[in-house]
């Protein structure tokens, strides 16, 4: 997993609440079978109105996201946060964010960052006023504002660890687990 | 203190806890499918590793399936099946393809087989696995990342969630059914209600809902945020799951039994939230707007965005009717539909189809529309041809149509036309879901079949005398 430390940027500011994955990526781009190339894509059918917020000329080259409440919400697509991070954004503040999307995007290196409503609309106001936010995850803040983040999903993020291989480190508990349980049921013969 | 049904089942199933990280939980099934899985695979190729539990573990195609008898597959679409038929054939992963007779939407094979039981975990790379928990399993969508992760060790490094009771009390009015309950309840809560949250649907109302209905309400849990919905086993979830493929058998059975009767929720225990709803006044429901909490009764009116307090949602809603072309006061029976579909893993099962085909008997679908049915699996299909439910839907002018996930999401030829409205009994209803510019109400079946009969919102009723 690509690792996370600090990003400085002029932010995009996107203030509507609930978007889901299916505006973020729309369906028909679920076909691939590769991780990458989703970035062109993000957000296909509101990039097709000029005056949608990444369209705009303050929103290029931006590398955080500044998002209203329940961000990434609806469908387990990880291909959104994909898109999300080959299109440039490293992290995404927003006041709260879909379960699945959040824990998809912390897999792979895109920080979503929660914060009070009141600090992401103060932040998006700076954010239109040109201004350079810092999101430092190991001082764990983002325009200097503190956010909330577990010692375990800071760490992983910070030396971009592969989560499968911290876990078979654990093999021997997940063996005793399974001596322990009989499974309860078997697909091999249904 | 006592615990609460979800607490039974996370508890049981920590393989290991530790101080400030997350509990490894262990997963007793993991279903998969062709769109969320190839780059699991791929990524397990690329570091040597094999999948840990393939006898844990169960593929299905559903998602970019055609349901038309000729409709060709699409290239990109083709490709992703096969790249599932090798990764399964590489990995020893057990494979339900097209025409096998067992394939269907993911989230109807699970209970179908009787994989999906009492006390268990699932996931799969989907958000509408919180479906499975009407049978008291904990159960809930994961990303390919964490497919990977599963494929490899049979765990999930998962925070526990915080707990929801909505319990639903009082008198069901004829006529109302699980489908329009969940809706009222994500029009309560809001789409992003349950988030954080394990609900558990409980109360008279609950009990005595058939499976089918249980699987209703379950699968809709994300759609106000939450990633599981679970309901206390009973006697109607040991009635459906006995004699299944998967079921246990003989004396497996009762102790099976024994097991799964200390499941639900003790009378002690506590949730971190509680919500009642009297159903007493609920009605059939229909969305108006662009995500499922945007509902209303059949028998109003789009909403006005001016009245509403917060800016948020005044936006929001100001959105939602410029994309869906409605105009606030409009009467939900006055809208006129072009498409209707009904299908998908929240209404795809036998007792959707016999409730649609009872409005649909002897009647013809108003010409202005076209309707179709998309039965949830090839079982479905089959006990629904028996009965003789295609012939009612198929002399009343619906198209009846191969099992897959088809029209709730659009991803193979099943699409609308831009501008196109549509009665669906899925589960989204969000921009573009069913195809770009396409504008979809979340209803029942039984609301989906008698609007294809007038050509406007209506339920069952209004038919009387028509």
């Amino acid at each position: 997993m690509k690792a996370f430390h600090t990003v400085t940027s002029r932010a995009a500011v996107l203030d509507r609440p609930d978007v889901d994955t299916d505006q973020i990526i729309p369906k028909q781009f679920l076909k691939r079978i590769e991780r990458t190339g989703f970035g062109e894509f993000l957000f296909f059918d509101w990039r097709k109105d000029p005056a949608f917020e990444l369209n705009q000329p303050e929103a290029q080259g931006t590398r955080i996201l500044l998002a209203g409440r329940n961000f990434g919400c609806g469908s387990s697509r990880e291909h959104a946060p994909w898109a999300l991070e080959d299109y440039g954004f490293d992290a995404v503040i927003a006041p709260s964010f879909g379960d699945i999307f959040r824990q998809n995007s912390f897999k792979i290196g895109l920080l979503p960052v929660s914060l009070p409503a009141e600090q992401v609309r103060e932040l998006m106001t700076r954010a239109r006023a040109g201004e350079e936010l810092t999101v430092d995850l190991e001082a764990r803040t983002a325009g200097g504002f503190p956010f909330e983040l577990d010692d375990f999903q800071r760490e992983c993020l910070l030396e971009g660890l592969d989560e499968i291989g911290l876990t078979l480190r654990e093999d021997a508990a997940i063996a005793a687990y399974e001596a322990a349980h009989t499974a309860p049921i078997s697909t091999l013969t249904v | 203190m006592g615990l609460t049904l979800f607490e039974k089942v996370w508890e049981s199933h920590v393989v290991s806890r530790g101080e400030g990280r997350p509990d490894l939980l262990y997963v007793d099934l993991h279903l998969v499918h062709e769109v969320t899985s190839p780059q699991a695979f791929e990524g397990l190729r690329v570091a040597g590793r094999p999948v840990r539990r393939p006898d844990l573990t169960l593929a299905t195609m559903d998602h970019n399936v055609p349901t038309g008898d000729d409709t060709p597959v699409d290239p990109l679409s083709q490709q992703q099946l096969d790249v599932l038929a090798r990764n399964c054939a590489d990995f020893g992963v057990p494979l339900y393809e097209t025409g096998s007779g067992r394939e269907g939407i993911v989230h109807v094979i699970g209970p179908e087989l009787g994989l999906t039981q009492p006390g268990i975990t699932i996931v799969c790379g989907d958000s509408h696995t919180s479906t499975h928990g009407a049978l008291g399993a904990l159960a809930f969508g994961i990303g390919t990342s964490e497919v990977e992760h599963v494929l490899a060790t049979q765990t999930l490094a998962q925070r526990k969630p915080r707990s929801l009771r909505i319990r639903f009390e009082g008198d069901l009015p004829p006529g109302v059914t699980a489908k329009d309950l969940v809706l009222a309840a994500i029009g309560r809560l809001g789409v992003d209600g349950g988030v954080g949250h394990v609900i558990e649907y409980a109360g008279p109302v609950i009990e005595q809902l058939s499976m089918e209905g249980r699987l209703t309400i379950c699968n809709m849990s994300i759609e106000a945020g939450a990633r599981a919905g679970m309901i206390a086993p009973d006697a109607t979830t040991f009635a459906y799951l006995e004699g299944r493929p998967a079921a246990p058998q003989g004396p497996a059975w009762e102790q099976a039994l024994d097991r799964w009767r200390a499941l639900p929720t003790d009378s002690d225990a506590a949730f971190d939230r509680e919500l009642v709803i009297d159903v007493a006044a609920i009605r059939s429901q229909v969305t108006w707007g662009t995500n499922p909490g945007m509902v209303v009764s059949i028998d109003g009116a789009v909403p006005d965005p001016a009245e509403m307090d917060d800016a948020d949602e005044q936006a929001a809603a100001e959105r939602a009717l410029a994309y869906m072309g409605l105009e606030p006061g409009t009467p939900i029976r006055e809208i006129d539909v072009d498409r209707v579909f009904i299908g998908s893993c929240t209404n795809s099962r036998i007792e959707d189809l016999r409730a649609a085909a009872a409005v649909v008997r002897g009647r013809h679908v108003h010409p202005s529309v076209r309707a179709m049915v998309v039965p949830g699996s090839a079982q479905v299909k089959t006990q629904a041809e028996a009965e003789g439910l295609d012939r009612i839907f198929t002399a009343a002018g619906f198209e009846w149509r191969r099992a897959g996930c088809s029209m709730c999401l659009g991803m193979n030829p099943d699409i609308l036309a831009p501008g196109e409205r549509c009665a669906s009994t899925s589960n989204r209803n969000f921009e573009g879901r069913q195809g770009a510019g396409g504008r979809t109400h979340l209803v029942s079946p039984a609301v989906a079949a008698a609007t294809a009969l007038l050509g406007h919102f209506a339920d069952a009723g209004e038919l009387v005398g028509a």
